[in-house]
């Protein structure tokens, strides 16, 4: 079970979160000059990592903010909890426990 | 290419001639095999799917040097961590055909392997609870006649009485019930073991505590397989990785349009027959069933975040508790003997993916999702079929990964309108 620390309620059960997946994804553009692969791998091919990834959650039945976490997908493990702003993932050892 | 491997034949007779010798003359279910440096086919993954698809190499088409390669045992994964429910109620003719090839071989299954995999058609039900359950139920009931699979609509008295111990007032209130007389659940263990069986007889090297650590690709073209006991050269490798595939074929710098989660299965403490049927209820998305040795299987929804941990979260161990109460207060008293989670390769339409890929000879199948048990025949036939000739039989032909490219889905999430 997930207790995660949302940057606005503090520690919550994983319950009143939704994850919406993988971070960092940057939509193609200008529409009418992405090719068929890059709208497809946009929509639909996920890193899937085994390992330390960068998330987006919300956080649904609590201040509704989105706020992105780096977890550990085979321990479960929060690393780091950093807001949606940021561009880019945070070093892994740069954050939390 | 090696010398016929010591078969015996499962049978009562035999059973009662080993009797003399005291039950001590039986040969090893499959031989626990070493790697060799090539192959004509390596498979990696020893679950269901990759077993199956090695037995059907070697029985349909004739290819004599194959292997299957597992990281832990045969049928350790997702083979051996399912509810054990085999049914082909889906929506899309697609669907309808790939899954129904499924079960018509696990109707021959036994049969055909020489292997008691006690597969037992008892029926599996999906329960609506409101007045739009029951629109969707009526439409999945004529999408699968139509689609030539057996279903049998039943009203609320109806299917009160054909489902002996149902909760008669139950907080949702049960309208109507959806059977499929021909679905069922089977011993899955004896699935991954029975085709490891059948294949090895056959002269496939099964062999386990073999990681896969990479590839060897070159001009676009896989060459070897670079693992934990050694390089293995193979012009045809086949990823059965299920809730692996990402990270396998990462290993060849392929994506795949995938995303791993867990989903739990539970069994009560055994108890004498309650239920003799198998139930789906998408209201409280709770599934159920008793197994012969008198548990209660149960399972219930994804743990919705991507995972590699084969525990599961405690939220949905709740849920699914609270989804068969509602249906079957009297098991309040049960308590949970065992817990486990899966992890589930879930393609964006959740439908499955048997395709080529970038890399020549190289070939996946993957994307089952949380239903991949039910489909380890068809996923083996079809699959092999790939593997052989390289090109995708009619039936798989729209599960490839180009429907990624030119958005023709097989949105099954939607349609169905069950938890896969």
């Amino acid at each position: 079970m997930l207790l995660i620390d949302c940057p606005v309620c503090g520690q919550r059960s994983e319950d009143e979160f939704r994850c919406a997946g993988q971070a960092h994804l940057v939509r193609p553009g200008p529409p009418d000059a992405v090719t068929d692969e890059a709208w497809s791998a946009y929509l639909y091919q996920r890193t899937n990592l085994k390992g330390v990834s960068a998330e987006r959650w919300l956080h649904e039945f609590g201040c509704r903010r989105w706020f992105n976490i780096l977890r550990d997908t085979l321990t479960h493990q929060i690393l780091h909890v950093y807001p949606v702003t940021q561009a880019r993932r945070p070093e892994e050892t740069g954050g939390g426990e | 290419m090696t010398a016929a491997r010591p078969w015996r034949r499962y049978s009562g007779l035999s059973l009662l001639r080993a009797g003399f010798e005291r039950q001590r003359g039986w040969p090893p279910a499959f031989i626990d095999a070493t790697p060799q440096s090539s192959y004509d086919v390596v498979i990696v993954g020893g679950g269901g799917h990759g077993l199956a698809t090695a037995y059907y190499l070697a029985r349909h088409h004739g290819v004599r040097r194959i292997c299957v390669l597992e990281k832990g045992w045969i049928g350790g994964g997702n083979t051996g961590r399912n509810t054990t429910v085999i049914r082909s109620n889906y929506f899309f003719p697609e669907s309808a055909a790939l899954y129904d090839l499924s079960l018509r071989l696990y109707e021959g299954l036994s049969a055909e392997l020489n292997y008691n995999i006690m597969f037992s058609q008892r029926g599996v039900w999906m329960l609506g609870h409101s007045r739009h359950d029951e629109e969707i139920l009526r439409r999945s009931a004529n999408a699968m006649l139509l689609n030539g699979v057996d279903a049998e609509f039943y009203n609320d008295a109806e299917t009160h009485r054909r489902i002996r111990g149902l909760h008669p007032n139950p907080s949702f209130p049960i309208r109507c019930g959806l059977l499929q007389p021909r679905g069922g659940v089977a011993r899955h263990d004896a699935v991954a073991w029975a085709y490891a069986r059948a294949a090895s007889r056959l002269g496939v090297d099964i062999i386990q505590n073999c990681e896969v650590l990479g590839f060897e690709i070159s001009d676009g073209r896989v060459r070897s397989v670079r693992t934990s006991r050694g390089d293995i050269r193979a012009p045809v490798v086949g990823l059965a990785a299920a809730g692996h595939s990402s990270n396998v074929a990462g290993l060849a710098g392929l994506s795949l349009p995938l995303t791993s989660y867990a989903l739990q299965a539970f069994v009560s403490e055994p108890v004498k027959p309650v239920l003799d049927t198998v139930l789906i209820t998408s209201a409280t998305g709770v599934y159920l069933s008793q197994s012969d040795k008198g548990e209660l299987v149960i399972g219930g929804g994804l743990d919705l975040f991507p995972s590699y941990a084969q525990r599961g979260s405690l939220p949905n161990m709740e849920r699914s508790a609270a989804g068969v109460l509602e249906l079957f207060p009297q098991f309040s008293r049960l308590r949970f003997l065992r817990q486990w989670a899966g992890i589930c390769d879930v393609s964006h339409d959740s439908s499955p993916i048997l395709s080529a890929t970038e890399v020549e000879g190289l070939y996946v199948n993957c994307g089952w999702g949380t239903g991949g048990f039910k489909a380890i025949p068809a996923g083996g036939w079809l699959f092999s079929h790939l593997l052989a000739t390289g090109r995708s039989e009619a039936r798989a032909r729209a599960f490839t990964l180009e429907r990624f490219l030119t958005g023709a889905m097989i949105d099954e999430a939607g349609a169905a309108a069950i938890a896969h």
